[in-house]
């Protein structure tokens, strides 16, 4: 039996956008489906079709071998589909038992809500996966891996016979992505389907049954697990070979440009975020601070780059504090900064390519005289960095909203590569982006670097970390647990840090600081 | 592909006029005898004669100032409109430097409008700054600056300037030296070329000189605006002083060609017209020109159609408002514009 078909589906998006082109696919009843593609290649599109957030242009599905029109999440659920979103769906300051039950409460009498059946109802479910959710208490402070355990409860107590879970694993450790395929597999055992989708494809070949392939809004092909390797997945992605080749030569670093000194933060609830925050950064060398999301590397970036003005402490560059600073001074002072966010900070959306790679350097020549903005510089200057930076695109007024995740990365990238900027604070500069552009801007990081340039990368992807470091920091609740060279160390290690389960002393920090 | 949609946008703009000028012409079935002349008269009745034709261009001059004004704010997503109180206030500024600065000619004109600039940046000030400096939303305070615009200068004009000689409500006459001269016997109001020229040069000021670059950039995302290292209060808040000078003017072009006093007893209404005429621009300032333009149209078109035919004069603001709210209705005919993309894109790859 087939679970959930889709027959010739396009969708274009008002912008213009195909992101889905006639595409095939059908998933079976009881299986681990995986849908693997780079960014923008329609993954998640075709999965908010599934779900009825979006509509197609054209086409057919099907569910459970019946054809339907979903037109909103509610029909999707009442056909029995449940998805699990990358950033979860839940009301921080409601219980977990609240939050799963929200609009399906149990009601006892007419007003009142039944939490004693809630919570049984709760129970029965969590017990057949082996769950373990603390029911009475608040998600807010709860760690991610709970949280998503919640989001599949939520699913399953709505009925949902097919799951849809979109890059779910991006936010866990490698300890609690294990946890999470041992769920994923009794569920199926149970009779239900789940379809994910990821970016990582050693979890792709360890749990999925089969495998579909996307590329440029259309599906390449689906294949049975074991006829496929990584390398072959990869290249079926890309469309072409595909060689991973960052080779990172050892180098001495040179002399100290940035010290971090004692920095504090506490947020306006009170919540102390940052805590005695040490360290600096020579110049020839990628530091690494790794830490699973929401430890404070948010924050302390924002501080470090002067979009977060209240925190105590020093940080000095060239003998200056620049704690506090405008980011028109940090910059001139030479911080460029890749952000976390590039769709809320580090891209106008609406302007041109042209205009979003100048926006640190609009005022100077040959760019602006005077007074006036030479429109043709631009112009020719967007042309160049297209092409030495490998954004693919039609040309440099193309408004950047129409690149997918990965082009505008590489936007971000080349306006913050091409600086005069002596350091480099590179925050999860490839979170979401496909392989290929990826092994890029890793590679343009590891060039900077030999340039004699310093970069501050801040991570939650322990394989690039392990990839492109010099040194490694591990934050966990705001504070440097580990302080490592990277050397000899695996994955697993690096997770015991970032879960709070091990930790070096200060003294120990302290010592290999100096060295 | 650009191509495809610009025709597709002028496609939608004249459909909306159709379809407004469809459900008006109904309307006026249930008000008038005579639907057809009447409508012929609207649509026309600004060409029909010299003198309609001038009274179209000169209540096009108020509109484009104002228009402009909030164009500039708006490009920075910055929701001062207070453009109404601004006009009033800088025409009061135009008014104090009128009736007290020396009578030498050019000069005495050109302060006066200097004057009006002023008073309306002043008057812009107040919220920007309160924006600026605390976090008040500019959309509340400079709501609220059009009352206290508005009572204060009726309170100052009909207690301190008040002409008891004249048979109205109204100020000293101005002198002569400060007068914007009116060309021909239909007293076209010589502002039409300073708006127009004023709007040329706000487009150039957005498009070709990095302070315009900033506030375009500032205007899309502000976060990226600082995170790039833009000042980005600094701009958000000389661009509403610039506003509010532009809008201010209008007030100065307004009286000190067509009224010579200050002559209103109630808000004119134009600062509020003008947030019509920039959305219809899309907040750029070229297009402010044909906006104002087209709206001033539609206007005396209807004014006509009032005075000649005894059409309810509520029947034409009516009209007027239908016609206007269904050109900005951006949402109208989107999915016709939805099928055009979707086949373009698919073609296009």
């Amino acid at each position: 039996m087939k679970a959930i078909e889709a027959v010739n589906i396009t969708k274009v998006y008002p912008n213009g956008v195909v992101a889905n082109r006639g595409v095939n696919l059908s998933i079976e009843q009881g299986e681990v489906h995986a849908i693997v593609g780079e960014n923008g290649a329609g993954k998640t599109t075709l999965m908010k079709i599934f779900f009825g957030i979006e509509r197609p242009t054209s086409g057919e599905l099907r569910v459970f071998e019946k054809p339907v029109h979903i037109s909103s999440p509610k029909e999707a659920i009442s056909l029995g589909i449940g998805m699990v979103h990358q950033h979860f769906m839940l009301v921080p300051s409601f219980t977990v038992a609240e939050n799963i039950m929200l609009g399906i409460e149990p009601k006892k009498g007419f007003f009142s809500v039944d939490f004693k059946k809630m919570e049984n109802v709760i129970t029965e479910y969590a017990k057949r996966l082996n769950f373990e959710v603390p029911i009475w208490e608040k998600v807010l402070d709860l760690p991610v891996g709970v949280k998503q355990r919640i989001e599949i409860l939520k699913a399953l107590v709505r009925g949902a016979r097919i799951l849809i879970l979109d890059e779910p694993s991006s936010v866990l450790t490698p300890q609690e992505v294990n946890d999470l395929f041992d769920v994923l597999r009794r569920l199926v055992q149970d009779g239900l389907t789940v379809i994910f989708i990821t970016h990582k494809l050693n979890e792709v070949k360890q749990i999925a049954n089969r495998i579909t392939i996307m590329r440029n809004a259309q599906v390449v092909g689906t294949y049975e697990n074991r006829e496929v390797t990584e390398t072959d997945i990869v290249e079926l992605m890309i469309g072409r070979k595909f060689e991973y080749d960052i080779k990172r030569e050892r180098r001495e670093p040179g002399e100290v440009l940035l010290t971090v000194k004692d920095v504090n933060y506490f947020r306006e609830d009170g919540a102390h975020i940052i805590k005695n925050l040490s360290f600096s950064l020579r110049a020839g060398e990628i530091l690494a601070i790794a830490g699973l999301e929401g430890n404070g590397q948010k924050e302390f970036v924002e501080i470090l780059t002067g979009l977060r003005e209240k925190a105590e402490g020093k940080i000095l560059l060239n003998g200056t504090n620049i704690l506090g600073a405008h980011p028109k001074k940090i910059r001139q002072m030479g911080i460029s900064h890749i952000p976390e966010d590039r769709i809320e900070v580090g891209c106008a959306l609406d302007l041109p390519i042209s205009e979003n790679l100048i926006s640190d350097r609009f005022h100077t020549k040959p760019f602006s005289g005077r007074l006036i903005y030479r429109k043709r510089q631009v112009l020719e200057f967007g042309k160049k960095m297209m092409k030495e930076f490998d954004v693919r695109a039609k040309s440099p007024t193309t408004i950047v909203r129409m690149l997918s995740g990965g082009n505008m990365q590489k936007v971000v990238v080349a306006r913050e590569m091409t600086n005069s900027a002596r350091i480099v604070i590179a925050n999860q500069p490839t979170h979401g982006i496909d392989v290929a552009s990826s092994e890029f801007i890793r590679k343009k990081l590891i060039q900077m670097r030999d340039d004699g340039k310093a970069v501050l990368l801040i991570s939650t992807d322990l394989q690039e970390i392990l990839q492109i470091a010099d040194r490694i920091l591990v934050l966990y609740k705001g504070e440097i647990v580990a302080h490592l060279k990277n050397e000899n160390i695996t994955e697993t290690d690096l997770g015991y840090y970032m879960l709070g389960a091990k930790r070096q002393s200060d003294e120990q920090i302290k010592e290999s600081m100096k060295v | 592909m650009k191509k495809t949609l610009l025709v597709l946008e002028f496609t939608r703009f004249v459909i909306t006029v159709g379809i407004a000028l469809l459900i008006g012409y109904i309307f006026l079935l249930f008000s008038t005898d005579k639907p057809y002349e009447a409508f012929k008269l609207f649509l026309t009745g600004p060409l029909t004669t010299q003198r309609r034709f001038f009274e179209f261009l000169n209540n096009s001059v108020p509109l484009m100032m104002t228009g402009l004004a909030l164009s500039l704010v708006f490009q920075a997503k910055v929701f001062n409109i207070g453009a109404e109180g601004q006009l009033f206030f800088g025409a009061f500024g135009a008014m104090l430097f009128a009736l007290n600065f020396p009578q030498v000619s050019w000069l005495h004109l050109i302060m006066t409008l200097i004057g009006s600039a002023l008073f309306g940046s002043i008057w812009a000030f107040v919220p920007a700054f309160l924006r600026t400096k605390w976090k008040a939303s500019e959309l509340v305070s400079s709501l609220m600056m059009n009352y206290i615009s508005y009572f204060l200068v009726l309170f100052l004009v009909n207690n301190y300037f008040r002409d008891k000689s004249a048979g109205a409500l109204v100020s000293y006459r101005f002198p002569q030296t400060a007068w914007l001269s009116v060309i021909t016997k239909y007293r076209l109001n010589s502002g039409l070329f300073i708006a127009v020229l004023l709007s040329i040069l706000m487009g150039l000021l957005i498009y070709r000189t990095k302070w315009g670059y900033q506030i375009r950039v500032i205007g899309v995302n502000k976060k990226f605006g600082l995170y790039s290292g833009m000042r980005t209060m600094s701009i958000m808040f000389w661009v509403q002083i610039l506003s509010g000078a532009v809008a201010g003017l209008a007030g100065g072009i307004e009286l000190t060609a067509m009224y010579r006093r200050f002559v209103w007893q109630s808000l004119p209404g134009y600062g509020f017209d003008g947030i019509i005429v920039a959305i219809l621009a899309r907040n750029n300032p070229f297009l402010v020109i044909p906006s104002a333009l087209f709206i001033a149209y539609l206007r005396i078109g209807a004014n006509i159609m009032g005075r000649t035919t005894g059409v309810a004069p509520e029947i034409v603001i009516v009209l007027q408002s239908l016609m206007i709210l269904l050109i900005t209705a951006e949402a109208l005919l989107e999915k016709f514009k939805q099928k055009a993309i979707a086949k373009e894109a698919m073609k296009g790859e």
